[in-house]
């Protein structure tokens, strides 16, 4: 890759904040580093994989504010965790935490736990108890 | 209390292993490159484990599992560093303030996901991810991370979660840092010595996951993507190549140009030509492979076969193996002879 090839494609998530390192020969064969503040493929391949834990987050949402599922839900996946990272956190088993996603055991749940839930979703007790409607998130 | 604050001269890196120690090192009166500590620790790979899922896709790697990169320097440079993990995250925030009182600058291993300074989208859960910290200002800590043009703070909660993060693997709070730089070192030996691992890695391992004979398994597997698979699972392995091989940290081409630079560089410090023709023909390379991110980032945008398929993003693979076979072939044969 030459230097004046190295991509500048700042259309993307970042909205060309990021300034990354890359390594290109200049003029003399010689390498040197040089900026990019993104280029396509890569920018293709991050939107994709924010899409896919949008869809995530936007599913668990819906089913925690009809109550099929628990706020942990929604969080969990916010968090962009799964079931195992979330129990690895809570340092619980994962059909322990597999069942405080059902909104009655939620219910049911000591200040303990939910006070680590709170903290390991890095929100208030508060906002855990209520999460935002789908208005808010938009 | 720190006396006087640590004069640390941040530098910017491709990749963070390589930028925390070429900073380190510079710091500790060894100046070293980035691609001069990736060459000489032997950083450079290529894997693709379809039975290793990481969010049910398969792991692929373009360099050398994280801290090898590390641990190859220290010993082939004969710099004695000091290296430990704390079950305590309570100790492991003592140890980092009594480096820093003492004017020490240290290596973390932290959770890209925690770390608030980072542009938010590339946040995901990755915790190999090495930076130094050099000060502390209050209840901040102030930090060079080498994919950053500037340094950075960061409060002391958030470096906490990030020195801890659960997941595969996990910090557990390591720390390091360089406690003796020899006063000669042979940098030729050492050159050598990352050359031949590197060459051997890349063409010599008996076992198809590794090296060449790995990107070959991985174009016979891809070539099958969208049957296998289905069009949208397809399409996600792509994306997830992709990101391994362009994604911070890189400089491009999963790699390859940066070790590309290092044989040039190592070519002139010990005066070996045929080691910058090598880089010369590693840099077309490395234009192959991102000529198959490009084609590949194509397909994911049009979410289907769009004029190229995936027969000939396999084809591209299957070129660049046969590229890098006489490359690091090469490498392995002549290295010995120096």
């Amino acid at each position: 890759m030459k230097k004046n090839e190295v991509p500048q494609d700042g259309d993307n998530l970042v909205k060309g904040e990021s300034n990354w390192v890359n390594y290109a020969v200049d003029q003399n064969g010689e390498y040197v580093q040089e900026i990019s503040v993104g280029w396509e493929p890569e920018n293709i391949a991050l939107e994709q994989a924010w899409e896919v834990v949008n869809e995530k987050v936007k599913e668990a949402q819906a089913k925690a504010l009809n109550g099929q599922l628990s706020p942990i839900a929604y969080y969990m996946e916010l968090n962009i965790m799964d079931l195992p990272l979330l129990a690895n956190y809570m340092n619980k088993y994962q059909w322990q935490v597999r069942r405080h996603l059902q909104p009655d055991i939620f219910k049911e749940l000591s200040e303990k736990i939910l006070n680590k839930y709170a903290f390991v979703f890095k929100i208030t007790r508060e906002q855990l108890m209520n999460i935002p409607s789908i208005q808010q998130t938009k | 209390m720190s006396n006087s604050p640590i004069l640390f001269e941040h530098h910017q890196s491709a990749h963070c292993e390589n930028g925390v120690i070429s900073n380190l090192f510079r710091f500790n009166g060894l100046p070293i490159s980035e691609p001069m500590a990736f060459g000489i620790g032997s950083g450079l790979f290529f894997t693709h484990l379809p039975f290793l899922k990481v969010n049910g896709i398969p792991g692929t790697s373009y360099r050398i599992w994280p801290g090898m990169i590390f641990k190859r320097v220290s010993k082939r440079l004969g710099v004695d560093m000091f290296s430990e993990t704390f079950r305590n995250p309570q100790k492991a925030k003592d140890a980092l303030d009594s480096a820093l009182d003492k004017g020490i600058p240290v290596g973390l291993v932290t959770s890209v996901f925690y770390l608030p300074y980072l542009p938010a989208v590339f946040r995901f859960h990755f915790n190999a991810h090495n930076i130094v910290v050099y000060g502390r200002e209050g209840d901040n800590y102030l930090v060079s991370d080498p994919v950053m043009g500037a340094v950075s703070t960061i409060h002391k909660d958030d470096l906490m979660r990030a020195r801890y993060a659960k997941g595969v693997p996990e910090p557990n709070g390591k720390m390091y840092y360089p406690i003796h730089i020899p006063q000669n070192i042979d940098f030729k030996k050492a050159i050598i010595k990352g050359i031949s691992k590197t060459a051997y890695d890349m063409t010599e391992i008996p076992i198809p996951i590794f090296g060449t004979k790995a990107i070959r398994y991985l174009a016979k597997k891809l070539k099958n993507y969208p049957e296998d698979l289905g069009d949208r699972k397809a399409i996600l392995y792509l994306g997830n190549l992709i990101r391994m091989q362009e994604e911070i940290g890189t400089g491009g081409a999963g790699f390859r140009f940066v070790y590309a630079a290092f044989l040039q560089e190592a070519g002139k410090l010990i005066n070996q030509e045929w080691l910058i023709e090598q880089s010369m023909a590693l840099t077309k390379t490395g234009d192959l492979w991102r000529d198959f991110a490009f084609k590949a980032g194509r397909i994911c945008k049009n979410r289907s076969n769009d004029g190229t398929s995936y027969k000939e993003l396999s084809e591209i693979l299957i070129e660049c193996s046969y590229q890098e076979d006489k490359i690091f072939g090469e490498l392995y044969k002549q290295i010995k002879k120096i």
